[in-house]
């Protein structure tokens, strides 16, 4: 497949490290054009703000909303959560996201840097390492959204990572860790429609 | 489950998400709204810009607190707030306000003229100046999750970013071409710690998230700096003592995205009305370069 990192801003060199690593051939979208040209997208990990803020000057807010619209695959890590998220609080005044996933993300949700941390998770029975930098969490989720692994904390449980269709999002980043299986499951499972 | 704060990996990881942005300084809630709206990555919170600070003379120091708090609570984007270089105290007071990332920077007056801050005993990450190899990799040893090059703070006068990029990236370089019984000698002359020098000779690049600092004044010197290899730029005073900040800003965080896109930079540098009044580094006297504080 040709998967496609917008590189707008963040860590999508992680990203397109990640995806060659598992087999694939992997481009930066900056433009319309380059959109055109992938099988599947990743949102990486960076300020969400600034994303949206360049999405919108180089005119791909509407062409990814499309894209998204008529079933291309993406992946969204941190950042990239917010960005598929059809309703985000604490966002800044009149943030805007692609949407897609029929969900309520709260940004910064378990705090600043200083509260930022790496923990093992249950991803899917699968034991993994997550890194959370400002991360997101998933406040509130439709009927057709699906919980992939959730953290504790003393508010309560958390989603941290689901899916809607062949679309897929986690608050942490395992494009920092080296570790693939996040990514495999996204590319093998979720592209291909293996899992409806 | 096991959970950490505050490790190496979160520290570094933070400046992961900064990368291909602008870090721009501000001094009030006015300004940090319009950095943010025009797609700055961070702010970094302060009361006097280098220009002024230069301009004004005395001892510079960590900002006041109502003024830091202020900012964070008027923008969601990450902020982060200059200690003195040594002073633990005003990094730790920067801790306890919950700023996102500490820069021990040279643009303020140093309380430490041996020692920089133990930046490993500290929760919250911190950025650090270097202008050549050596002096990063010190940083790092202390704890530095991420590092800039200085440049010349203030001046407009992208020079000396020019000349503490290029001397990175040639001792890189010249460290990757090495053999490995030869690095023990290049740590001493480097006066840096070996397993970090070893670390840089297999990578070709620092272990850490690499942005420029100093003298960047035009959408132009953010894509100069990102096409040498930085990971993302500081624009201190370059913004906000512009004629037209909010244009001005946009206009450098289209050009650090597209830094390698010379039609779009040249739409970026259309119309931005008069540039920061600049200083050249050549006409400052020695002791007036903020370069030189740091060891």
């Amino acid at each position: 497949m040709k998967i496609g990192v917008l590189a707008l801003q963040g860590d999508f060199r992680e990203h397109l490290v990640a995806a060659k690593s598992a087999g694939h051939a992997a481009l930066t979208v900056r433009r319309p054009e380059e959109l055109a040209e992938v099988d599947a997208l990743i949102l990486p990990g960076g300020e969400s703000t600034t994303i949206a803020h360049l999405a919108a000057t180089f005119n791909l807010m509407e062409p990814i909303r499309d894209r998204i619209k008529s079933g291309m695959p993406v992946y969204g890590s941190c950042a990239g959560m917010i960005l598929l998220a059809d309703r985000i609080i604490d966002g800044s005044d009149g943030q805007e996201t692609f949407g897609g996933i029929d969900m309520t993300v709260r940004r910064n949700a378990f705090g600043r840097q200083v509260d930022s941390f790496e923990s093992d998770l249950d991803f899917q029975g699968v034991n993994l390492h997550a890194v959370f930098i400002r991360a997101p969490w998933v406040e509130e989720i439709g009927a057709s959204v699906e919980v992939l692994a959730s953290v504790k904390t003393a508010q309560g449980s958390h989603a941290v990572a689901v899916r809607q269709g062949r679309l897929l999002a986690t608050s942490f980043h395992p494009e920092l860790t080296g570790d693939l299986r996040v990514h495999r499951y996204f590319f093998d499972q979720v592209c291909t429609g293996a899992i409806k | 489950m096991s959970e950490a704060v505050g490790t190496a990996r979160v520290k570094r990881g933070m400046a992961e998400m900064l990368k291909g942005g602008v870090i721009m300084d501000v001094v009030n809630v006015e300004q940090a709204k319009i950095a943010q709206d025009a797609g700055a990555c961070a702010v970094m919170a302060l009361e006097r810009v280098p220009a002024d600070i230069r301009a004004q003379g005395g001892v510079a120091r960590m900002s006041d607190p109502d003024m830091i708090e202020k900012i964070k609570a008027a923008v969601t984007i990450p902020v982060m707030a200059k200690a003195r270089i040594g002073h633990f105290v005003e990094a730790r007071i920067l801790e306890s306000l919950g700023v996102d990332y500490i820069d021990e920077s040279e643009v303020l007056t140093p309380a430490d003229f041996e020692n920089h801050i133990d930046k490993w005993d500290f929760k919250v990450p911190f950025v650090c100046g270097a202008t050549n190899l050596g002096e990063a990799l010190r940083r790092i040893n202390e704890g530095a999750a991420m590092i800039r090059s200085k440049g010349e703070a203030g001046t407009g006068d992208v020079s000396n970013a020019m000349m503490h990029m290029r001397k990175i990236g040639a001792e890189i370089r010249r460290l990757s071409s090495m053999r490995e019984d030869e690095l023990y000698v290049a740590a001493k002359e480097l006066q840096a710690p070996y397993a970090l020098v070893k670390e840089v000779a297999e990578t070709g690049k620092l272990p850490v998230v690499l942005f420029t600092a100093g003298g960047i004044a035009t959408p132009a010197d953010a894509a100069l700096m990102m096409q040498m290899g930085a990971d993302g730029v500081f624009i201190g005073s370059g913004i906000f003592k512009s004629g037209d900040p909010a244009t001005r800003a946009a206009a450098c965080v289209k050009a650090t995205t597209f830094f390698e896109d010379a039609k779009v930079i040249a739409d970026a540098s259309r119309g931005l009305g008069e540039a920061m009044v600049g200083i050249n580094v050549a006409d400052l006297p020695a002791p007036h370069r903020l370069a030189d504080r740091g060891w």
